[in-house]
């Protein structure tokens, strides 16, 4: 899998041209709204309140829309310019801010009802920079603290994000309780390798009262069958005496010769009598 | 897109500017006018964080002066009203943003204001 946050900071891979691309693409419109849904399901905000939320690194506003659609307000706030360009030209709802989370809020305490945020918390993990503050533990430091503290009290705030070792989950975990957050990690589909997703989902106050929430789980279960089992179908197509059926033979022959005459190849020998049948033996 | 409910929210966060950094001031500000649905309910949730003073000056600053000083017990439709064109409504498109104690200025330009800080400035 290649890793976005490896090969550039934020701000500079989501440029004019990969913010764009970002946006339109419709299989990334689809993991992002299903992963809002799943993420305000996990909020557990009060129905039929309305609330204020803050969506951390909300891009195009992909995840926005959403949000307005189900009648929240809303502030996102992103690093690179160019997605926050998109999300204008979008005309999104909710108001936008250019900050880096790594450098912390300026929020004042109870501002927000709940944050989300979709894919970003693994691009806090790199330091750019050989400065104090650019290293990650302090960067995430930062920002769960001035985050705990811009959220009311009860409230939740769910990450979904894209960790790529066990030490990742260890240290932002860590971070985060270490700021105050209570709760921990969500993965849904643990069994699968694609639509397995990671959440983060940290609560703010509530005295014991938040109870942790499950991870979905897939209803088939995938590895009921053993892999690899139309190779051993095909192994079995070999007849008693050892050899594969159909390998070679005339009518195999004359397909390719055709096809190579289709082709406009040269010097593709004429069929004859003689066309795919054995030698006889030498001795 | 800077409307006043968040800019009500918003203090400064550079390092060691921790007193009188709230509320930032608005510099040579442009001020569009864009109408949201009223939700009377979402206002009412609100009025508890909402420090008052800072929003009657603010608007009163971007010369909107509908909203009494004090701020009242009741709450009738009109109030709620007039809460919603300031707090939804009101967006400030061009300008700065500048923070009473430390001076630092955030930019707006094109509704988006730049909160990013140089690395001296990083808590």
């Amino acid at each position: 899998m290649s890793r976005p946050e490896l090969q550039a900071p934020p701000e500079i891979y989501y440029g004019d041209i990969e913010a764009k691309k970002y946006t339109k693409n419709t299989r990334n419109q689809q993991i992002q709204a299903d992963m809002t849904y799943r993420a305000l399901e996990l909020l557990n905000l009060p129905p039929d309140e309305p609330a204020f939320l803050l969506d951390i690194g909300c891009g195009s506003g992909l995840s926005g829309e959403i949000l307005t659609e189900e009648g929240y307000i809303w502030a996102g706030v992103d690093i690179a310019p160019s997605m926050l360009e998109v999300a204008l030209e979008r005309e999104v709802e909710g108001d936008l801010f250019l900050q880096d989370i790594g450098q912390g809020f300026g929020f004042r305490p109870g501002s927000f009802d709940g944050a989300i945020s979709i894919s970003v918390l693994q691009w806090l993990l790199n330091a750019e920079t050989s400065h104090p503050t650019s290293s990650p533990p302090h960067r995430l430091s930062r920002f769960f603290t001035t985050l705990h503290s811009a959220l009311r009290n009860p409230s939740r705030a769910v990450f979904q994000f894209y960790p790529s070792s066990d030490d990742q989950i260890q240290l932002i975990t860590s971070c985060a309780l270490k700021a105050g957050f209570g709760g921990g990690i969500v993965v849904d589909y643990p069994n699968s390798n694609k639509a397995k997703k990671v959440f983060l989902c940290l609560f703010v106050g509530g005295g014991g009262q938040q109870q942790m929430p499950k991870g979905l789980e897939s209803e088939v279960e995938e590895d009921a069958r053993a892999r690899f089992e139309r190779r051993r179908e095909r192994v079995r197509s070999k007849d008693k005496s050892g050899k594969r059926k159909h390998m070679k033979d005339k009518d195999w022959i004359l397909h390719k010769k055709e096809l190579y005459r289709k082709r406009g190849k040269e010097g593709v020998p004429n069929d004859s009598k003689f066309t795919g049948r054995r030698r006889r033996p030498a001795f | 897109m800077v409307r006043l409910i968040t800019h009500n929210l918003l203090s400064c966060h550079a390092k060691g500017c921790t007193t009188n950094n709230f509320p930032l001031q608005f510099k040579d500000a442009e001020i569009e006018h864009r109408e949201a649905d009223f939700n009377p309910e979402f206002i009412r949730g609100l009025l508890p964080k909402i420090e008052w003073k800072a929003l009657v000056d603010t608007a009163k600053e971007l010369g909107d002066t509908s909203l009494p000083y004090e701020q009242p017990e009741m709450m009738d439709d009109e109030l709620l009203k007039t809460l919603h064109h300031v707090l939804l409504e009101m967006h400030v498109e061009e300008g700065q943003m500048i923070c009473p104690n430390c001076n630092h200025v955030y930019p707006i330009s094109n509704g988006i204001p730049n909160m990013l800080l140089a690395e001296h400035e990083i808590a």
